[in-house]
């Protein structure tokens, strides 16, 4: 398993680069993150979106999909798409700290 | 008397109604299966429909044909479940009463749920999802002069991942051998990052796409379609232009389980992963594309579910604790072109990669390759569909869980793709 360096963290991660270890994630590092896939800036609306993430994640043990996402009133799927530009369900997956969502087969 | 009911007479109720009547004794258990219509599909025969191969006809049979005797068979639409009280309400609110539930109620299409697909449905928009959708687009490309296909995924999970895929290995083996190919441009969008999810199929299975001159757009998620003009719209801003757009639309379950409020954003059923029962509800199983298993949505998943499923329902019954005995196995031939076949067999945990099968080195089918061997596989699954599968019969030489015997991963894939499969 590779590990990670955040500032003064060090954080275990996957081959690309997803943490493995939710414990280890805080909010610099999820911003460190944000960086590297080319948002500058996480504002309230980015937040939103990964509190909730993070919040069905400990409910269920699932990163939600886009679907729920949209479902949730949190965000819509358009505005996910503004915010992560590129790929929402893994940038903002990535940024949460979550695992890689597993595609379904 | 007590009651079992299965909701749904396809390839899983079916399964079940077979495996179960012969395990619960007939003066202790009655058994009721429901289902809306009586049209049991052969549903890998969808894809055969659009290249003339199979007719509507060949593909259908009365779904009371494969119930066992004891078994009540009841034809009318359910408006929900009831969990609180136990009980299945038709639509005229009239209600039946169960100690066990199985929800075997499949996946369907909703091609409402992308604005503007409907505007051109059937016109210069087709699925072959359906036995309706797959006759129209029989008629459609007999007609078609030239220009451009795009095979469309809209969103995943969907039924029979690879049918996409195999429906762009048809097109190009069928217009190869009218002459046409060169008038005809292919087209593959997918909202995922390859060809299929897991890396070393994904891998063989882009190659193959490349091989037959079909450009793959991936990653590619459609906000709408504009009919008029003939292009999916991207929610990044993409655009792809297209004269017919052949789209497997968002899969959903039945309606009946959002009524019930059973479902989670699919209308899939909250189903634990090993043991098939119900996440909230302890006389509630489900089974096959009902489910939310992070499995693929297939005929030979149902099948293997079965098994396991009548074993712990039986389980249930006699107060014993459940086996978590479902390893998420999957099975499947894809239909290369060619009159070859590719086999894939994978689980939860293992994705699908080369080898032999079902035993090593002997095979006789070779996996993740494609050969006639498999060609004929498939052939023949429609007579094993009817005939072994359906009555619960077991098929020789392939058990329900998964076996890693013949399988071998490739050595550059190693490190990279097992992080990919968990």
């Amino acid at each position: 398993m590779a590990q990670k360096q955040y500032g003064a963290a060090t954080v275990e991660v996957d081959a690309e680069g997803f943490m493995t270890d939710l414990s280890q994630w805080t909010r610099d590092i999820a911003a460190a993150i944000a960086k590297e896939e080319g948002i500058a800036e996480l504002t309230p609306a980015h937040w939103k979106v990964v509190d909730y993430i993070q919040k069905e994640f400990k409910e269920n043990g699932q990163v939600p999909s886009i679907r729920k996402l949209n479902k949730s009133g949190v965000t819509s799927t358009k505005e996910l798409y503004d915010l992560f530009p590129g790929g929402p369900a893994k940038k903002a997956a990535k940024i949460s700290g979550m695992k890689k969502p597993e595609g379904c087969v | 008397m007590k009651r079992l009911v299965i909701l749904g007479a396809g390839t899983g109720g079916t399964i079940m109604a077979n495996l179960l009547r012969r395990r619960l004794r007939k003066s202790e258990w009655a058994i009721t299966v429901i289902d809306r219509d009586n049209d049991h599909y052969y549903q890998p025969g969808f894809l055969f429909i659009p290249f003339g191969f199979y007719k509507r006809e060949d593909i259908v049979k009365p779904r009371s044909k494969f119930l066992p005797r004891g078994v009540e068979f009841i034809v009318s639409e359910v408006d929900r479940i009831d969990p609180a009280t136990n009980e299945v309400v038709f639509l005229d609110e009239s209600r039946i009463t169960y100690d066990y539930l199985i929800v075997a109620t499949g996946a369907e299409i909703v091609p409402a749920e992308t604005p503007g697909m409907l505007d051109g449905w059937r016109d210069t928009i087709f699925d072959f999802y359906t036995p309706d959708g797959a006759t129209a687009l029989a008629e459609k490309l007999k007609a078609l002069p030239g220009g451009r296909i795009v095979i469309h995924v809209n969103e995943t999970p969907i039924k029979c991942p690879v049918a996409p895929m195999e429906f762009a290995f048809f097109c190009d083996d069928c217009l190869r051998r009218h002459h046409r190919r060169d008038k005809i441009e292919l087209v593959y969008v997918t909202p995922l990052p390859g060809a299929f999810t897991k890396p070393v199929a994904s891998k063989a299975l882009g190659a193959m796409l490349d091989e037959k001159r079909v450009q793959m757009v991936t990653d590619f998620n459609a906000e709408r379609i504009d009919a008029a003009a003939r292009k999916i719209v991207g929610y990044d801003g993409r655009e792809i232009p297209y004269d017919i757009l052949v789209t497997v639309p968002t899969n959903m379950g039945s309606e009946m389980i959002e009524r019930s409020g059973l479902g989670n954003e699919f209308r899939f059923l909250p189903t634990d992963p090993h043991t098939l029962r119900s996440k909230k509800h302890e006389n509630i199983f489900a089974i096959g594309d009902a489910t939310d298993l992070p499995t693929s949505k297939a005929g030979s998943v149902a099948h293997f579910q079965a098994e396991i499923l009548a074993a712990n329902v039986v389980r249930a019954i006699e107060g014993k604790p459940l086996e978590p005995a479902f390893d998420g196995h999957s099975n499947c031939f894809v239909e290369a072109g060619k009159r070859k076949a590719i086999l894939i067999d994978f689980n939860y945990d293992v994705e699908p990669l080369p080898g032999r099968f079902p035993f090593p080195v002997v095979g006789p089918m070779p996996l993740l390759k494609p050969s006639r061997i498999n060609h004929i596989g498939k052939a023949a699954f429609r007579w094993i569909y009817w005939h072994l599968l359906l009555p619960g019969r077991p098929i020789p030489f392939v058990p329900a869980r998964m076996k890693m015997a013949g399988k071998k991963r490739p050595a550059e894939m190693d490190g990279a793709a097992s992080s990919g499969t968990k």
